[in-house]
């Protein structure tokens, strides 16, 4: 029989370790924390349609990721989507940045992707990148083919 | 002829007889429970040896499990070109069902059965009747802290199970196999309610420590004092934990998950 006081230590050890794991579900496995980098700034990008991106999907330049989407609103007067998007500090992109919306895979994911032009001048924090490409509705596409090749006949 | 069906009708009767029996034990270890609350030295005890010595085993296994998990899921998840939602496919599997059903088999089979053959074996050796010829109500001192250190540690206990999957998952899917860190991570969070999926996910770990606590108290209470029913109660008790465990998951998940 172990003393009392480990016994104790260990007993109490367990139960810590029983509601971090707790903490951890929902922390980290749901969704009731709000996200928040250190080192990070923020840039937001107008999208006619931002399609089935949802917050924290991935940001990435070249297919390499550099930040995460942070919210998603829409524009009351224009009625268009305004993503805003956390990127490490540690990366500037220059001010004639595009965006587009793709999706990873045919049922993937979808994430922004951005592709920087050619400007000397750095995207500034609270930035707006106005020259993008709106995620592509699968659905429309097809309706759009149906119609044409109707139109055709 | 007329001999099976006498044995027919006393088997039947028997079982309805320990049914009730075992309903009486549950109503009076309730009521014994609150006198638990003044000494928690004796809850102390238990839980350590129902809570912590069950600790490695839940989370060894937890962690292989969830690395299991991680490398099937990717295999099939990858012809579809779909491995970042490995995330959520690991951690709704083990939140939902098998982080609560595993973690209560594995604690039926490591701490349930030791309740039994622990109870059991002071039953065949008179210590509980010694203590009621002493006046001590061996359901106040023996089994109502064994009761509770059981519903306290499974939900815990269950916790760590779905958490160390999900870190083991993390660890093959992200480490070994490439998916993205920031997909299985977002995936999850944006897949795995807290409302629908965690917290009925501890709903369903609290009900299977009431069960298994109960039933291991029960068979070993309930025990033929001797070492060959002693031995035959602690098969009973993990044999009818896990059909216990199983029966009530499946209803347990109609339950939560049936209007979704």
């Amino acid at each position: 029989m172990q003393n009392t006081k480990t016994q104790d230590t260990l007993v109490g050890l367990f139960v810590a370790c029983g509601i971090a794991a707790l903490f951890f579900m929902a922390m980290q496995i749901s969704n009731l924390n709000g996200f928040s980098t250190d080192n990070a700034y923020t840039i937001n990008a107008r999208f006619e349609n931002s399609g089935g991106l949802k917050v924290k999907s991935p940001v990435s330049v070249a297919g390499v990721r550099i930040g995460r989407v942070s919210n998603i609103s829409i524009d009351r007067d224009s009625y268009e989507s305004i993503v805003e998007m956390q990127i490490d500090a540690q990366y500037s992109l220059p001010d004639d940045t595009s965006a587009s919306i793709f999706t990873a895979g045919l049922l993937g994911e979808q994430y922004i992707s951005l592709e920087p032009g050619g400007s000397e001048d750095p995207l500034p924090a609270n930035g707006l990148i106005d020259i993008t490409q709106s995620a592509i509705v699968l659905e429309e596409i097809i309706g759009q083919f149906l119609f044409d090749k109707a139109a055709e006949e | 002829m007329i001999r099976f069906f006498q044995h027919l009708g006393h088997s039947t009767t028997s079982s309805f007889a320990k049914l009730g029996r075992s309903f009486f034990f549950l109503t009076h270890t309730l009521t014994a429970s609150v006198s638990v609350i003044p000494r928690p030295r004796l809850l102390i005890n238990q839980l350590y040896s129902v809570g912590v010595l069950s600790f490695l085993i839940i989370t060894i296994s937890g962690l292989f499990v969830g690395m299991v998990l991680g490398l099937q899921g990717f295999y099939i998840l990858s012809d579809f070109g779909a491995e970042e939602t490995l995330g959520v496919m690991v951690a709704a599997s083990l939140v939902r069902e098998l982080g609560p059903v595993v973690a209560a088999l594995l604690f039926a089979g490591r701490a349930g059965s030791a309740l039994t053959a622990e109870i059991g074996l002071m039953k065949a050796t008179e210590q509980l009747s010694g203590m009621e010829m002493m006046a001590i109500d061996p359901l106040k001192r023996i089994i109502a802290p064994r009761f509770l250190a059981g519903f306290i540690a499974m939900p815990l206990l269950a916790a760590l199970f779905s958490s160390v999957g999900v870190l083991g998952g993390h660890m093959v899917g992200v480490g070994m196999l490439g998916v993205d860190d920031g997909a299985y991570w977002s995936q999850m969070q944006a897949g795995l309610d807290f409302q629908d999926d965690i917290i009925n996910g501890i709903i369903k770990s609290i009900v299977f420590g009431f069960a298994v606590s109960w039933i291991s108290l029960f068979e070993g209470y309930d025990a033929i004092p001797t070492s060959e029913g002693v031995s035959r109660a602690t098969t009973r008790t993990v044999v009818n934990s896990a059909f216990t465990i199983l029966g009530l998951d499946f209803i347990l998940t109609a339950l939560m998950f049936g209007d979704i």
